[in-house]
């Protein structure tokens, strides 16, 4: 699902979130507009409440305060943020976070069977997928018998097997050698243009970030620049 | 097909604790099929010997078992006179010990009583049973643990029997039997002009209604039932299958814990899985779905392998040579649907908590942990 540009997708309006029952304040008054197509990079140092602001931003936590609206509708819990995960949100994690025991394809097929997507259509759409990121000869493999470059790989063609509109990644090349990671940013922002999707990506990595249409710095859950 | 490859690849990590799981299920399916199919079989020699060519029994009404139960002699010649009557025979049931052997059925009986006038006789003459009152006629395989021959002396309880004729029945109570001229019988266990039973065939069933009304009527203390009214209302019998299926069901309830403690693990071990698929759109419904199809698996491919247990089993008892005419191999589809959705049924409530977990499991803090 992709955006025309200049559209607001993702709007949060006065976050806070903390834990343990407010005794360790996380996001403090968050504000942040992003416009469709945007390719976003949250950075900041480690624990300034990037990961944090991604998981509100993908219904996956839920704000102690504030208001986040996603494609113009206020995000709410339950049946929206499942439906919105399945058509108009992907994830990757610094963390591949894939099944081990099962195949590059059955891993990348997950999201279509959460949707119901038919098999015919889902085939298409990994072949496609894997063709992109060069994994059309690893289809079949286990996810142990992948680098981590491939893994990775996976990871971001699982995310867009449902062609999300937004993308929302987390130190997507955190656990990747500088070589990998470079190749793999890459190819992130190849795919993001290329399908018209919005990027927005917690980063340590300066470099990484200065590729993107726009920088935006967190420090201590306060969005500073 | 993933969904299918989520469910056998998750039982298939932990093969030990899977197998395990369906042994259980396994067994206890095994042990209720044969338990409930063992005591059905006898519940059904018992009522198919009352039943032998006759389609009403009448007996001492509010008796709690038919050993207990006395039909005076003058009840049994009066409805043997009755027009609508076909033929009754009065049957007196007794309970001995031998030598080596506690129980032995009597059966106190009329030469021209079916039990024994249909009977297979492979020794002697059946038309001189009852000539003699000290002359039993043995069924086959109380022949043969009592060791006894044509025209051998045997010994029964308190008393000494000429054994007259050996004869084969398809029942195991009445081929383990004694059976005596009824007059010997209520002598022998103190019951003169009684009897227990008196098991009538009416001229037209049609009739049937009306004779228990009259029987009603004219004996008081007495009932009269069809068979399978007599069947479904026997406290002996009602028991004896209420027992067979909670000592059963007992067995898979136990099978259904172990169902649930290894998807209770399987969960446990696998939240960041779960998160995954959460994060990825699964919904509550398919995360709950994944765990009971775990669970379904477990307890249909464990109820498989208890039919096949249970079957043998039962088979392996019939051809127990001490057992011989007392099981009844025969299984009721009911029975096996019965065993069966009761494994799968307990299977999946075993996975009801675990779901339930799964189904609350925060994607955001399974994440956190690696």
């Amino acid at each position: 699902m992709s955006n025309a540009i200049h559209e607001p997708v993702l709007v949060a309006v006065g976050l806070w979130k903390s834990y343990e029952s407010g005794a360790i304040p996380v996001l403090q008054g968050v504000e942040l507009l992003i416009q469709a197509g945007e390719t976003v990079a949250l950075c900041g140092p480690s624990g300034c409440g990037k990961s944090t602001l991604l998981h509100l931003l993908g219904g996956l936590d839920v704000p102690d305060r504030g208001v986040i609206s996603v494609n113009g509708r206020e995000l709410k819990q339950g049946r929206m943020v499942q439906q919105m995960l399945r058509h108009e949100v992907g994830f990757v994690f610094q963390l591949h976070n894939l099944i081990a025991d099962l195949t590059l394809e059955e891993n990348c097929m997950i999201p279509a069977v959460a949707a119901g997507t038919p098999k015919a259509e889902a085939q298409a759409r990994l072949a496609e997928l894997t063709r992109r990121t060069g994994l059309e000869h690893r289809v079949g493999q286990r996810i142990q018998k992948l680098s981590g470059g491939e893994r990775q790989r996976t990871a971001l063609c699982r995310a867009l097997m449902n062609r999300p509109g937004i993308l929302l990644a987390d130190e997507p090349t955190g656990s990747l050698d500088e070589k990998t990671s470079r190749q793999t940013f890459e190819l992130l922002l190849e795919l993001t243009a290329t399908e018209g999707m919005t990027l927005v990506m917690a980063t340590h990595d300066r470099g990484l970030a200065a590729r993107c249409d726009r920088l935006v710095e967190m420090k201590d859950g306060r969005i500073c620049g | 097909m993933i969904f299918l490859r989520l469910i056998l690849t998750n039982l298939g990590r932990h093969k030990v604790r899977t197998m395990l799981s369906i042994a259980g299920i396994a067994f206890s399916v095994a042990a209720m099929l044969a338990v409930v199919t063992i005591l059905q079989g006898a519940v059904g020699m018992f009522s198919g010997l009352l039943s032998t060519d006759s389609e009403l029994i009448v007996f001492e009404r509010n008796v709690s078992d038919l050993f207990f139960s006395s039909v005076p002699d003058k009840a049994v010649k009066a409805v043997e006179g009755w027009p609508e009557v076909d033929h009754a025979n009065a049957v007196l049931f007794g309970v001995v010990s031998s030598l080596d052997h506690p129980l032995i059925t009597c059966f106190g009986v009329t030469p021209r009583d079916a039990r024994v006038a249909q009977a297979t006789w492979i020794a002697g003459d059946k038309s001189a049973f009852g000539k003699t009152d000290d002359s039993v006629a043995l069924g086959e395989r109380a022949a043969e643990f009592l060791n006894a021959k044509l025209g051998g002396q045997v010994t029964i309880g308190h008393g000494d029997f000429t054994v007259m004729g050996i004869v084969r029945t398809r029942n195991g109570f009445e081929d383990g039997g004694v059976f005596m001229p009824l007059k010997t019988a209520q002598e022998f266990f103190h019951k003169d002009g009684d009897s227990s039973v008196l098991t009538v065939k009416l001229k037209n069933r049609g009739e049937i209604e009306a004779f228990k009304a009259r029987v009603r009527r004219e004996f008081p203390a007495l009932v009269a039932l069809e068979d399978e009214e007599f069947n479904r209302s026997y406290s002996q019998f009602r028991i004896l299958k209420a027992t067979a299926w909670a000592v059963g069901a007992c067995g898979v309830l136990l099978g259904g814990l172990g169902v649930a403690n290894t998807m209770i693990m399987s969960v446990f071990t696998r939240i960041r899985e779960i998160a995954i698929l959460r994060v990825n759109g699964f919904s509550n419904t398919q995360i709950a779905l994944m765990i009971f199809g775990e669970s379904a698996v477990v307890s249909l491919l464990g109820a498989a392998v208890g039919l096949v247990i249970g079957v043998s089993s039962i088979l392996v008892l019939k051809g127990l040579p001490a057992l011989h005419g007392y099981v009844d191999a025969t299984i009721e589809p009911l029975v096996v649907v019965a065993v069966v959705a009761l494994a799968c049924l307990t299977g999946i409530a075993g996975a009801l908590y675990p779901a339930v977990y799964a189904m609350r499991v925060k994607a955001v803090e399974a994440l956190r942990f690696e």
